[in-house]
């Protein structure tokens, strides 16, 4: 069964509900989305090239019960082996597999788990991105937080003890330009030991800038690799240039950042093709850029405000963990997210195999952290939510419940040199 | 035995195994670092720059002797930042250079290290830098001030053991600093070897941190590195390597 993502709301104009319509219907009326814009950066690399050829040639169901259990055999994780574990004919040995996934884990991370939260200070966005909540046609309460909000935000985060923060916008240099955005990291280093960014993808010299003003580890989520499907989802803004976000990554590097995080959006295309190719977008950054910090996240579709049938379709918690599973095995040394989009249970099992870093006290919408955080109420405008988290845990109770897991919760491992 | 002391930088110690403390529950470090008999034990100064509910220092036993390491530093400069703030933060004047350039195997960036060495141990620090075994760094480590060597038995986290082995014994046999195997020793088995090549401690991480009963493996480490180091003073390590004697001697024919 297909998603079903198109919504109108019927607080749009008829105007803007017709070019809605067109855009969904035609695709000749859509610009090329892998035509640069003005203004965007272009960089030689050949890291996409490599990432697609192998995408592209990757037919997962040639591979045998023989080819994973060789896999899991062999020392070393060579890319045949990886293609082999993100296979069907993997399903049978999840078991293996997590076993495997936690000896790498263990190797590398020990029993450690990292503590985060997410802020989100702004979530207007120009895009039309059919499966996210603050796609511009959809009828949400849009805010951006002033100086002062996004400090007394802080402060409540702060206070409960957590150590890192990543900031969130939606994607709107009109709204939230890369000045309004480096001011909120300045404000952050207050705070916070450690501020990473989870903006739209902007040129090298942009990512100097909030480098210098305090962020250090940038997160772009490719969404599908499957660039057709990528035209059919992402209808309308600077976001439907599919080259220009995956080389996000590698200007963030060159801009000086310490650390880059990769994802696809599990569920809107082939997620094994996905995986394959969000694990080699690591993999091949790494090889050019060997100093750098990496991790991968593994988003699945979740529900938005207006569009509660939104679901990651053939990505079950089961196939999820495969994807886990053959990552930390493919690349032992990089950090794995598990956001609060899934479920406490499926949280704690994780960290115990595959994840390292889980974030606690989130919340998706706008300004309202003091609200959730201690239950004041507020008069005071919040802005709506990106979409519907599942862990609502706070981070006292994340901090205990990975003690009680026998896991080391970390809130800090980062300092700026 | 009880004479064999291990000197660092002037400091004796008794114990000949250091702890690493990255990698596991801080509730378990203060039973590891008594069944480790350990006297030194490390702590990454990023993860000790925090303001967190428990912090590791509370669950260090007075008299152990803090190493503070640099592990996030990707070349010299930023080692030595690292290392005044672990000054700043009142973790003693020991520091273990770790300087990596490589997120994927951690491995340690030579050049960058004798740089930081030099710079550090004129702070008046006492440095004990981890790097890659090779025989001319360490004279340049030596030459640059340095307290100790710490070559790498095997990649970081691997518990492979002695890959390095026969590097690590030409600076065992010929560099005058304490020779500490860093990184990559698993087991027991692993330490004691390398105790018996002549080694002069044993640091580990992941082998505790990776063990199913943390406490009974760091007693087993104690044992084993305690075993080897006898072995060595006794004189049998490198002998017995060497192949038994001919029964007929071969310088017999020669007179008195």
């Amino acid at each position: 069964m297909e998603n079903r993502f198109f919504v109108d709301s019927e607080y749009l104009s008829p105007e803007t509900l017709a070019k809605k319509h067109r855009l969904e219907a035609d695709p000749s009326f859509r610009m090329n989305h892998m035509e640069y814009l003005p203004g965007m950066e272009v960089i030689e690399s050949d890291v996409c090239e490599n990432v697609m050829a192998q995408m592209n040639s990757y037919d997962y169901s040639k591979y045998t019960s023989a080819d994973v259990k060789a896999a899991l055999e062999h020392d070393t994780c060579s890319l045949e082996d990886f293609k082999a574990l993100l296979s069907p004919a993997a399903e049978p040995f999840l078991e293996q597999m997590a076993q495997r996934a936690r000896l790498e884990t263990g190797k590398h991370f020990g029993n450690t788990v990292y503590l985060f939260t997410p802020l989100y200070i702004a979530n207007y966005c120009e895009n039309y991105c059919v499966y996210c909540g603050f796609n511009c046609y959809n009828h949400i309460k849009r805010m951006k937080l002033s100086m002062e909000q996004i400090e007394k935000e802080m402060n409540v985060i702060a206070d409960s003890g957590m150590e890192e923060i990543l900031i969130l916008t939606g994607e709107s240099r009109g709204k939230s330009d890369v000045k309004y955005i480096g001011e909120a990291c300045k404000l952050a280093r207050k705070y916070f030991r450690m501020v990473g960014l989870e903006i739209y993808p902007v040129n090298t010299d942009e990512y100097k800038y909030l480098h210098e003003c305090g962020a250090d580890y940038v997160t772009v989520f490719q969404e599908t690799y499957d660039t057709d499907k990528y035209e059919q989802l992402h209808l309308l803004g600077h976001k439907r240039v599919w080259p220009y976000r995956f080389d996000a990554q590698e200007r963030a590097l060159r801009g000086g950042m310490r650390g880059v995080a990769f994802s696809a959006l599990l569920g809107l295309s082939d997620f094994r093709k996905d995986a394959l190719a969000s694990a080699l977008h690591v993999y091949y950054l790494q090889r050019k850029y060997p100093h750098a910090e990496m991790s991968l996240s593994c988003p699945r579709l979740r529900p938005i405000i207006n569009n509660d049938k939104i679901n990651p379709l053939d990505v079950h918690e089961k196939q999820l963990c495969q994807v886990l599973c053959a990552y930390r095995i493919f690349l032992p040394f990089v950090g794995i997210t598990v956001s609060s989009r899934e479920s406490s249970e499926f949280r704690n099992g994780i960290v115990k195999i595959a994840a390292t870093k889980v974030s606690a006290g989130v919340s998706t919408g706008i300004g309202d952290h003091e609200s959730k955080y201690t239950g004041k109420e507020t008069d005071e405008v919040q802005g709506d939510e990106q979409f519907e988290i599942d862990d609502d845990r706070s981070l006292d109770k994340m901090y205990q419940d990975m003690a009680e897991e026998g896991l080391q919760p970390v809130l800090n491992d980062y300092i700026y040199v | 035995m009880n004479n064999d002391k291990l000197v660092i930088g002037g400091y004796e110690f008794n114990s000949r195994f250091i702890l690493g403390s990255g990698k596991y529950s801080m509730k378990l470090i203060e039973a590891a670092v008594k069944d480790a008999g350990a006297e030194i034990i490390t702590l990454a100064v990023r993860r000790a720059n925090t303001k967190e509910q428990e912090s590791i220092l509370d669950y260090i036993p007075e008299g152990i002797t803090l190493l503070p390491n640099t592990s996030g530093a990707r070349n010299a400069e930023e080692a030595v930042r690292i290392a005044r703030l672990a000054r700043e933060l009142g973790c003693g004047k020991f520091v273990k250079i770790e300087i990596m350039r490589d997120s994927k195997y951690l491995l340690p960036d030579n050049q960058e290290t004798i740089k930081a060495t030099e710079i550090l141990a004129k702070e008046g620090f006492v440095v004990m830098p981890y790097m890659y075994p090779d025989l001319n760094v360490a004279r340049d480590l030596v030459n640059a001030g340095a307290a100790s060597v710490m070559p790498l038995a095997s990649p970081i986290g691997s518990n492979k053991g002695l890959a390095t082995k026969e590097f690590i014994q030409i600076l065992i046999d010929e560099i005058d600093l304490p020779i500490i195997v860093d990184a990559g020793i698993g087991r027991p088995s692993q330490a004691c070897e390398a105790m018996e090549m002549g080694a002069a401690a044993i640091m580990a991480n992941t082998a505790l941190a990776t063990a199913g009963n943390i406490q009974m493996m760091a007693s087993a480490f104690k044992d084993a590195i305690e075993a080897g180091r006898k072995a060595y003073l006794s004189g049998l390590g490198r002998v017995l390597m060497r192949g038994a004697s001919a029964s007929d001697p071969l310088t017999g024919f020669l007179r008195d």
